[in-house]
C-alpha cells in the first residue's frame, strides 16, 4: 500500500471520497430545501477535489493541486449563482421547497 | 425547316398567354389569339412543308435541346418531321384552325369563353408535339396532353355532372390504353435500348429479322394504347359519351386531334408490325370488328352527335382495317379525308343545333332544308364523303382501302366482304341521318345567326371534302412510296364494280326505307324482334352494360364497402405505436428536480456496473 501524504494511504483518501460523495448524492435526493441541495452539491464537489489532491501528491505532482484551485473558482461561482436562484426562487414561490418549483412537466 | 419549331409554339403561346390573362381580355382579343396562334402555325406548317417537299430529302429532324440524361439514357426534344409527320401537321393545324374559326362564332355566347380557347389551343399543341416528337418518350408526352385536354373539353360544361362523369369516362377508358402503350414503351425500350422512334426501329429490324414473340408482344401493347385513344373495340365506350362536351371540340377530336393519334401510332411504328404477322393481323381485326359494330350502332342513334360519334368510331375502323391489311398510305389518305368530311359534318350539325337551341335530337329536326342552307349542302356533301359516294374525298380513300384489302393474302374476300358491307351500312345510316335532319315536316323552328367566321370554315371544308380526294392519292402514295405494301390496281372488275356501287346501293335502299312510304319500317321496329335488336344496337352493343357490371360496379361495391380502407390500419398502427411511446416518455418528463437527479445517478451507476463487469 503506498502512503498519499503525510502517511495516510490513498485507498483511504479514496473510501473517504466515495463516502463523501455519497453524503452529497442522498443530499441531494431526499432534502427539499435548496439550500441544502446546494450544501450538498458542495460536498460533492469537494469530495472530487480530495481526490484531486490525493492523486497529485500520490504521483509527487502538482497537477491535482491545480485542479483543486480550478474547482475552488468553479464552486465560488457557482454558488454566486446559485444563490441569485435561491433568491429568486424564494420572492417567486415564497418558499425554498425545490418541488413547489416544478412547473416544466411534460 | 428551321421554322419547324414554331409550329407548335404558336398555340402554345396561346394556350400560355390566354392562361396568364384569366379571362380578362375583350372577346374579340381572345378570338384573334385562340383562332389566331392556330392559324398563324397553319401558315408555318405550309411554308416549312413546302420547303420539305420541294427539298430532296426524305426526312429531317431539328434538336432543340436535352431534355434528361441518365447514363445512357439520353432524350432530347427535337422535332422530326417526314411525310407521315407532315401531312398529320397539315391536318392539325389547317383543320384545327378550321374549327378553331368556327368556334370563335360558336362559343360567342357561351361561359368561360377565354377558358375554351385555352384548353383548345393546348390540345392542338399535344397533337403537334405528338405527330412531331422525335422520341417514343415526347409522344408520350403529346399522347397524355391529348388525354388531359380530351378531359378538360369534354367536361368543359361543368356545372352538369354528367358531363363531369363522361369527361372522367373518357380520360379513365383512355387511360387503360395509354397503360399498355407505357408497358410496351418500357419493352421496347429494354429490347433496343432506345427511345428514339427511328432508331428502336432500326434496332427492332436488326434483332428480330423474322419478327418474335417479344416483338409482337411490343407490337401489341402498343396497339392496345392506339385502341383507347382511337376508340376502337374494347375501349370506344368513351367516344359517345364525350359528345357532352361543346360541338367544335366533338369536331376537334373526331377530325384533327386525338382519335387520330392512334393511326398515327401505328403508322409510326409500321416496322415493328411488318415484322409480326400477329399484330397486323390484330389491328385489321379490331379495326373490322369496329367498323362492323359501330355502323349497325349509328343506325339507330337519335342524337345527331351520336350518329356522327359512332360514324367516326367505324371510319377509325377503316384506316386500322387499313393498316391491318398493309395499306399503309391509303389509311393515312383516308385519315386525312375524314379529318376534312368529319370536321364538316360536326361543324354543319353544330350550326343545325345552334339553331334549334340546342337541339340535338333528329326526331325533333326535320323540314331544315331550305331554312339553313349553308349547314344543309355542307351536311349535304359532308355526307356523301362519309358515304364514299363518287366524286368525293371519301369516295377515293374508301375505294383504296377496299381494293387493297380484298388482294391482301390473308382472308383477303373474307376482310372485303365485311368491310364492304359494313360501307353499306354507313351509306343508310347517312342517309337516315340526313333525312331525319334536313327532309320531312319542320318540327322546330330553327333560328340561323351565324356569322361569316362560322359559313367560311364550311365552305372551305366543304370543298376540301370534294377535292380533297383529288389533292392527294397519287401524290400521297409517292411520297410514302417505299414503306409498306403496294396494292396494285389490276382486279377482278367485279370487286371494284362491286366496291363502287354498294355504297350507292346502300344510299338507294335508305332513300326506299326513309323517303318514301313504300316500306313500313313502323312495322320492323316495332315487332319484338325488331325492338330488342334495336335497343342493343342503340346502346351501342351493350359493351357500357357489361364493363359496368363486370369492372365499375364491383368497383363502386368495393369502395363502399371499403370506406376507411383496410390499408390505412397499417399505418395506424405505426401512429398507434409512436403514440404509446411517447406518452411513456412524457411520464418521465414530470419537471421534478430531484427525479432528474436520481435517474441521473442511476445512470451514472449503471455504466459504472457495466464498466466494472466488462
Amino acid at each position: 500500500m503506498m502512503d498519499a501524504a503525510g502517511g495516510i494511504p490513498l485507498e483511504h483518501v479514496i473510501w473517504f471520497a466515495i463516502t463523501l460523495f455519497l453524503i452529497g448524492v442522498v443530499g441531494i435526493l431526499i432534502r427539499r430545501n435548496v439550500i441544502f441541495i446546494l450544501l450538498s452539491l458542495e460536498l460533492m464537489m469537494n469530495a472530487a477535489a480530495v481526490v484531486f489532491i490525493a492523486a497529485g501528491a500520490f504521483h509527487d505532482q502538482a497537477d491535482g493541486q491545480v485542479m483543486f484551485m480550478f474547482i475552488l473558482a468553479l464552486a465560488a461561482a457557482e454558488v454566486a449563482v446559485a444563490l441569485g436562484l435561491v433568491v429568486q426562487l424564494a420572492r417567486r414561490f415564497k418558499t425554498l421547497d425545490i418541488d413547489a418549483a416544478s412547473e416544466m412537466t411534460g | 425547316m428551321n421554322l419547324l419549331w414554331l409550329v407548335p409554339t404558336f398555340p402554345l403561346a396561346g394556350f400560355l398567354i390566354l392562361c396568364a390573362t384569366e379571362g380578362k381580355l375583350p372577346k374579340v382579343v381572345t378570338a384573334c389569339i385562340g383562332a389566331g396562334s392556330v392559324g398563324l402555325s397553319a401558315i408555318v406548317a405550309a411554308l416549312v412543308g413546302w420547303e420539305f417537299v420541294t427539298s430532296d430529302s426524305t426526312s429531317c429532324s431539328q434538336v432543340l435541346w436535352t431534355w434528361m440524361v441518365v447514363g445512357d439514357f439520353n432524350v432530347s426534344i427535337s422535332l422530326y418531321l417526314d411525310y407521315l409527320a407532315l401531312v398529320m401537321v397539315g391536318v392539325i393545324t389547317g383543320v384545327g384552325f378550321l374549327i378553331h374559326l368556327y368556334a370563335t362564332g360558336y362559343m360567342w355566347d357561351e361561359e368561360g369563353y377565354s377558358r375554351f380557347f385555352a384548353y383548345m389551343n393546348l390540345f392542338v399543341f399535344a397533337m403537334l408535339l405528338l405527330v412531331l416528337g422525335d422520341s417514343l418518350l415526347l409522344l408520350f408526352l403529346g399522347w397524355e396532353g391529348v388525354g388531359l385536354c380530351s378531359y378538360l373539353l369534354i367536361g368543359f360544361f361543368h356545372t352538369d355532372p354528367e358531363n363531369g362523369y363522361a369527361a372522367r369516362k373518357a380520360f379513365v377508358v383512355t387511360r387503360v390504353g395509354d397503360t399498355a402503350l407505357i408497358l410496351g414503351l418500357f419493352l421496347l425500350f429494354r429490347e433496343v435500348g432506345t427511345l428514339d422512334i427511328q432508331q428502336s426501329l432500326d434496332g427492332a429490324r436488326n434483332i428480330w429479322p423474322d419478327g418474335s414473340t417479344m416483338n409482337s408482344a411490343i407490337a401489341l401493347l402498343l396497339l392496345g394504347g392506339a385502341i383507347g385513344k382511337s376508340a376502337q373495340v374494347p375501349l370506344q365506350t368513351w367516344l359517345p359519351d364525350a359528345m357532352a362536351g361543346p360541338t367544335p371540340v366533338s369536331a376537334l377530336i373526331h377530325a384533327a386531334t386525338m382519335v387520330t393519334a392512334g393511326v398515327y401510332l401505328i403508322a409510326r411504328m409500321q416496322d415493328l408490325y411488318l415484322l409480326s404477322e400477329t399484330a397486323t393481323l390484330c389491328v385489321a381485326v379490331v379495326g373490322l370488328v369496329t367498323l362492323f359494330i359501330a355502323s349497325f350502332t349509328a343506325l339507330v342513334q337519335s342524337d345527331i352527335k351520336r350518329v356522327l360519334a359512332f360514324s367516326t368510331m367505324s371510319q377509325i375502323g377503316y384506316m386500322f382495317f387499313a393498316l391491318g391489311v398493309g395499306a399503309w398510305s391509303a389509311a393515312i389518305f383516308h385519315l386525312m379525308t375524314h379529318a376534312f368530311f368529319k370536321a364538316l359534318l360536326f361543324l354543319a350539325s353544330g350550326s343545325v343545333i345552334l339553331a334549334l337551341h340546342h337541339e340535338q335530337d333528329m326526331y325533333k329536326m326535320g323540314g331544315l332544308w331550305r331554312k339553313l342552307p349553308i349547314p344543309f349542302w355542307s351536311m349535304f356533301i359532308g355526307s356523301a364523303a362519309l358515304a364514299a359516294l363518287p366524286f368525293t374525298s371519301g369516295f377515293v380513300s374508301k375505294d383504296a382501302i377496299l381494293l387493297t384489302a380484298a388482294h391482301s393474302e390473308t382472308l383477303g374476300m373474307t376482310f372485303w366482304g365485311v368491310a364492304v358491307a359494313a360501307a353499306f351500312m354507313t351509306s343508310l345510316y347517312t342517309v337516315r341521318m340526313m333525312y331525319l335532319t334536313f327532309f320531312g315536316e319542320t318540327k322546330t323552328e330553327p333560328h340561323d345567326k351565324s356569322k361569316a367566321n362560322m359559313w367560311l370554315p364550311l365552305i372551305v371544308l366543304s370543298a376540301l371534302s370534294i377535292g380533297g380526294g383529288w389533292l392527294g392519292f397519287t401524290v400521297l402514295q409517292t411520297l410514302f412510296g417505299d414503306k409498306g405494301v403496294h396494292f396494285e390496281l389490276h382486279l377482278k372488275e367485279l370487286v371494284a364494280i362491286a366496291t363502287m356501287c354498294v355504297p350507292l346501293l346502300g344510299v338507294l335502299v335508305g332513300c326506299v326505307l326513309f323517303a318514301t312510304k313504300v316500306f313500313d319500317r313502323k312495322k320492323l321496329s316495332d315487332s319484338a324482334l325488331g325492338k330488342a335488336v334495336g335497343r342493343f344496337w342503340f346502346v351501342g352493343w351493350g359493351f357500357d352494360k357489361v364493363y359496368d357490371t363486370l369492372i365499375v360496379n364491383p368497383f363502386r361495391w368495393l369502395a363502399r364497402v371499403n370506406k376507411s380502407d383496410a390499408v390505412d390500419y397499417l399505418f395506424r398502427f405505426t401512429t398507434l405505436v409512436a403514440r404509446i411511446f411517447h406518452n411513456l416518455l412524457t411520464v418521465s418528463q414530470n419537471g421534478r428536480l430531484r427525479w432528474y437527479a436520481l435517474t441521473m445517478f442511476s445512470g451514472l451507476l449503471f455504466v459504472l456496473i457495466v464498466v466494472a463487469l466488462i
